[in-house]
């Protein structure tokens, strides 16, 4: 266990001691004591980037499971360090901001930061394992971890509703990338994402590189929220602020954008998954600042916000690994697509962030998130404002803030798919830029109702519930941080990003384009002339500003969608569906009633025997070495078959105990005929007191009483009771006439006594060579004993209640 | 053998598949005799001195199956006295023995 | 008062019951090399003890012996367990077993078996379970 695996279950283990902090000092806030540990983790990571500057990667192995290829190796990329580096970092203001956000004295505060740091943990994983297997297991605690979260509020019903449905669709795409990775193994051989990486060539030929490809797509679909799976965002919301500030904007959803960056060289080759990956994007970008608009819960417009921001960057990766297409770097126009993602990706978690972190304030201050009842706070939360109006500007593309810089490169990238000539392309292409730039338009629209709505207009004191008031200072810490590097990061993206993060990560989404002498020459610039993307941020602001004057005029565009077919209404349908039916489906045979029950169990028995016994041709009668039969072992079958058959008419239940002891006596008799002298007196002793304990119970029990006569009734339960005979029958003969292999046995007759120093082998095997059977073994009767115990006992003391 | 196995198994179902919880307890007590004998067949029958080393012979019978059935005979007097007692129980609140009358027709839908 | 059962059955019973019980105790050690062990020496002893019981009433047995089964049971299971679990810690798999011999003055050579301590829990939670269903069945009237 090397220190690196450790950093990434470091917030696992730290969980467990959570509970403690939170029960020993309940007058601190739980939150200081986890504050330091992303921020150690923050600083452990940021060691590492002089490490993959210099093209470097990190890798450490820990044996998992290594018959099935699966280990834990821990690899630290360009990619996954940016990762990391956002999962800590951002993690780390997120939690400030939450000390300041819940209250210490309402809120159950250990579980939210046991959740919390079990996301952290999960979400290191997902992002430095190399193993596919150890990154799904991650992946979906990842997913249940942000179910936990968004159902903190678990009193809610909206926020019940809202974890389940995460739940149901990203668990729906996590086991449908779980076979796209077993198809990729199929192919490859492989768990290591490295090794199939280097086999890339070779699997686009395989029949299952289609399969698997659409298989990873939904998980990383689903995930990242891409329409049409982007309904679970918006409902995510009902998670408090720091988690949708953190999961829901940040990290989490953008695993989805991590596993296609991450898998990006190993299906880039073949054009399908340049266009899905490039029209789902944009798809969603456009659809989801679309929604935005007419979006009034402030949290509801960053949700579709981020929808279509993780559109955007979805579709930038998609178009970028076009260049996977080309051999080096010179003339390679698609670069800056993906260079363009991953800056986005980067501003994104900034400006959102604090976004999120903002309306996290209003909502705290205001007690209200509707943008219908807020309006002229700009007296009240000055800084607040500045805040809102940093991250809302960036998210608009305007300048001097960093979103500026990404949506430019974003326009670049979209204008040169218009040059791409491969993969039937050409035809579609213009509608990339089109799309593209309505949606912008949109962002910007969206981005404006954000802050004006909220911060200018005229002030509705008598629709809020407090009045409100600038935040205290440590809940402005976190917003502030993020929002100075928003700016910051405008004015020097090349000396703080592009050698130290976007190189190394761009080194590891396109790996083929790398050598040893070249790298990714990244330089952005705030500054490229009068060029198209210019002219088309121009023209998205132009647009945009009066769009937004006339809001009211055309808001009705949005009625024209009739309730009924929206994506929502049909996942709720389908949820509803899938219950009454599967409920319905399990009444039809689960109908309570035992004997049914029993029914189907022995006709499957001697269906699925019978079957086999006739299909392998097992079936072989082989008198040869029976032994031969003598008058005692002809007596006591006798005895033994007349006893049985004779319960089945015994009128008594005396008769039928006694009855069954002697069919229990008798067997003990033949166990001694057959050399078991262990079982013999074994079974003469059970049998002794399992006649005693008949007789007790029976004591109490009320008569037998006539079985019901009919005559359908009975006649199934002969046919099925003669099948079950036979069939047994026929197995108990084919197993003493076949002999495929010889008997362990022999093993045990020779070690007894050099291993065991026993001589009694039947005991050697139970107390040590088969130890944990019998360990188990009186485990299940000290079970049954309790069972017994409680069941009588309880009713005594319910008795004495009564 | 064979055939008594077989015998053992019918009635044995028979009985279980009837209403009476009388009837399916013995029926589940006379399914382990059989499943004992089932196993002791298995490894064919009568060959050898018993498993004890103290009777140096040339053959023994075969000692795996037997602890198994050792094993399964102290594990089904478990399962049929918890099973009985689970039947005393229910009679005792439910005043039948009756299985096609104790469907919780009731409080379940 | 206890009204008598059978006076013939309780006479016997005193004698017959340290018979079973010292052969149920001999049939348990005897196990690694003669037919018993545990199983069977837990049963015959709880046997013995059922014997009892229906000569006597519960509430005498009780008495005579004054255990509690249960927590008979959960010992038999950390008997068990435990010298499983032992042979962890000399670096042996689980339920690893050891056995030495020592010469004792009088019984001679003498094997020792961790095993038998295994089996003794195996017959402790016999007896325990054994009892334990019994004498709840049977308080409950």
């Amino acid at each position: 266990m090397s220190l690196l695996h450790l950093a990434i279950v470091a917030p696992l283990i730290f969980a467990i001691l959570v509970p403690f902090f939170y029960k020993g000092f309940r007058r601190i806030h739980t939150g200081w004591f986890i504050l330091p540990l992303p921020i150690l983790l923050f600083v452990y990571f940021f060691s590492f980037i002089s490490t993959t500057k210099s093209k470097e990667v990190v890798m450490k192995t820990l044996d998992w499971i290594p018959s099935l290829g699966i280990n834990f190796t821990a690899k630290v990329d360009g990619l996954g360090l940016l990762f990391a580096l956002l999962i800590t970092g951002i993690g780390a203001l997120v939690i400030l901001y939450s000390i300041y956000y819940l209250s210490k004295d309402k809120e159950k505060l250990h579980n939210f930061y046991v959740y919390l740091l079990l996301f952290m943990g999960a979400m290191l994983g997902v992002v430095l394992s190399d193993n596919l297997i150890v990154m799904y297991a991650f992946w979906e605690l990842t997913s249940f971890s942000s179910f936990l979260l968004i159902g903190y509020w678990y009193h809610r019903e909206k926020s019940r509703y809202g974890a389940q449905k995460s739940m149901l669709i990203t668990v729906f795409g996590g086991l449908s990338m779980l076979g796209g990775i077993i198809l990729l193994y199929l192919m490859t051989g492989s768990f290591s994402i490295t090794e199939i990486i280097t086999q890339a060539d070779v699997i686009v030929t395989s029949p299952l590189f289609i399969p698997a490809l659409i298989c990873v797509l939904l998980g990383a679909f689903t995930k990242s929220a891409q329409f049409p799976f982007h309904i679970w965002l918006p409902d995510a919301m009902e998670a408090p602020t720091p988690v949708s500030a953190y999961l829901h904007s940040a990290t989490m959803v953008k695993a989805g954008i991590y596993l296609v960056a991450r898998l990006t060289p190993v299906f880039a080759v073949d054009g399908l998954w340049l266009w899905l990956v490039a029209s789902f994007g944009i798809f969603t970008l456009f659809w989801g600042s679309f929604s935005a608009v007419k979006q009034t819960d402030l949290k509801g417009i960053l949700a579709f916000s981020t929808v279509s921001q993780l559109g955007l960057i979805m579709s930038l990766l998609g178009v970028g690994a076009a260049s996977l297409h080309y051999d080096g770097l010179d003339d390679n126009i698609y670069v800056v697509a993906t260079t363009a993602a991953i800056f986005h990706l980067i501003n994104h978690a900034t400006f959102k962030g604090s976004l999120f972190m903002v309306v996290g304030i209003i909502d705290h201050e205001t007690g209200t998130r509707d943008i219908r009842k807020l309006g002229g706070l700009l007296n009240f939360m000055p800084i607040t404002f500045t805040l809102a109006m940093i991250g809302a500007f960036s998210m608009a593309g305007l300048p001097p803030f960093n979103g500026f810089l990404s949506k430019e490169m974003f326009f670049t990238g979209m204008l040169r798919v218009l040059e791409m000539d491969f993969f039937s392309f050409d035809s579609f292409a213009i509608l990339f830029p089109i799309l593209a730039w309505v949606a912008s338009v949109f962002t910007f629209i969206y981005s404006m109702i954000l802050v004006f709505k909220t911060f200018t207009g005229k002030y509705q004191p008598e629709k809020l519930e407090k009045k409100p008031h600038e935040a205290p200072l440590g809940m402005l810490i976190s917003p502030i941080i993020l929002a100075s590097l928003v700016i910051i990061i405008f004015f020097f993206p090349n000396s703080l990003l592009s050698d130290n993060l976007i190189s190394p990560a761009l080194a590891s989404i396109l790996p083929s384009l790398v050598t040893e002498e070249t790298g990714f020459m990244v330089h952005i610039y705030q500054w490229h002339g009068f060029n198209p993307e210019l002219f088309m941020t121009l023209g998205v602001i132009a647009v945009g500003i009066l769009l937004y004057l006339t809001l009211p005029k055309w808001r009705r565009v949005y009625d024209l969608f009739p309730e009924k077919l929206t994506l929502n209404r049909f996942y709720d349908g389908a949820v509803e569906r899938a219950q009454t039916g599967s409920f319905k489906f399990t009444k039809s045979f689960m109908n309570g009633s035992i004997r049914s029950y029993l029914v189907y169990i022995f006709t499957f028995f001697i269906v699925i025997l019978a079957t086999s016994l006739f299909y392998k041709n097992a079936l072989k009668v082989d008198t040869s070495e029976l032994a031969t039969i003598g008058i005692y072992e002809v007596l006591l079958a006798l005895l033994i078959v007349i006893a049985a058959v004779s319960i089945l008419f015994a009128k008594t239940r005396l008769s039928q105990i006694i009855l069954l002891g002697a069919v229990g006596y008798t067997v003990s008799l033949f166990y001694v005929l057959f050399r078991a002298p262990d079982l013999a007196l074994t079974q003469l002793v059970i049998e002794t007191v399992s006649v005693a304990l008949f007789l007790v119970c029976f004591y109490h029990l009320p008569k037998l009483r006539k079985e019901e006569n009919r005559v359908r009734f009975k006649l199934t339960n002969a046919v099925v009771s003669v099948g079950v005979g036979i069939v047994v029958t026929l197995i108990a003969l084919s197993a003493h006439s076949n002999k495929f292999f010889s008997s362990i046995s022999q093993y045990y007759i020779e070690n007894t006594y050099e291993k065991a120093a026993g001589k009694n082998m039947v005991n050697v095997i139970l107390v040590d060579f088969r130890g944990f059977d019998t360990l188990f073994e009186i485990a299940v009767l000290a079970i049954a004993a309790l069972g017994i115990f409680g069941m009588i006992k309880l009713r005594l003391a319910r008795r004495e209640e009564e | 053998m064979s055939i008594v196995i077989g015998i053992l198994f019918m009635v044995a179902t028979y009985l279980m598949l009837s209403k009476s919880l009388l009837r399916i307890i013995v029926g589940t007590g006379l399914l382990s005799h059989g499943a004992h004998l089932l196993l002791l067949t298995m490894s064919g029958l009568k060959r050898g001195a018993p498993p004890l080393l103290g009777e140096n012979a040339e053959n023994y019978a075969d000692p795996l199956p037997q602890a198994l059935i050792l094993t399964a005979i102290v594990i089904s007097f478990g399962v049929t006295a918890f099973f009985l007692v689970l039947a005393y129980r229910a009679y005792k609140e439910l005043g039948t023995d009756n299985i096609e009358q104790m469907r919780g027709t009731k409080g379940n839908e | 008062m206890r009204s008598r059962n059978n006076v013939i059955l309780e006479t016997t019973i005193r004698l017959v019951l340290f018979i079973i019980i010292l052969f149920s105790v001999y049939i348990f050690f005897a196990g690694h090399y003669y037919p018993g062990g545990g199983f069977i020496g837990g049963l015959m002893t709880a046997g013995a003890i059922v014997l009892l019981l229906i000569a006597y009433d519960i509430k005498t047995v009780s008495i005579i012996l004054p255990f509690n089964y249960r927590i008979m049971t959960g010992l038999g299971l950390l008997f068990a367990i435990g010298t499983s679990a032992g042979a962890i810690f000399f670096d042996v798999p689980f339920l690893t077993h050891a056995f030495g011999h020592i010469d004792l003055p009088i019984l001679g050579d003498i094997s020792l078996h961790t095993a038998t301590i295994f089996d003794l829990g195996v017959y402790l939670v016999v007896v325990g379970v054994t009892m334990t269903i019994i004498q709840t069945i049977g308080e409950d009237e």
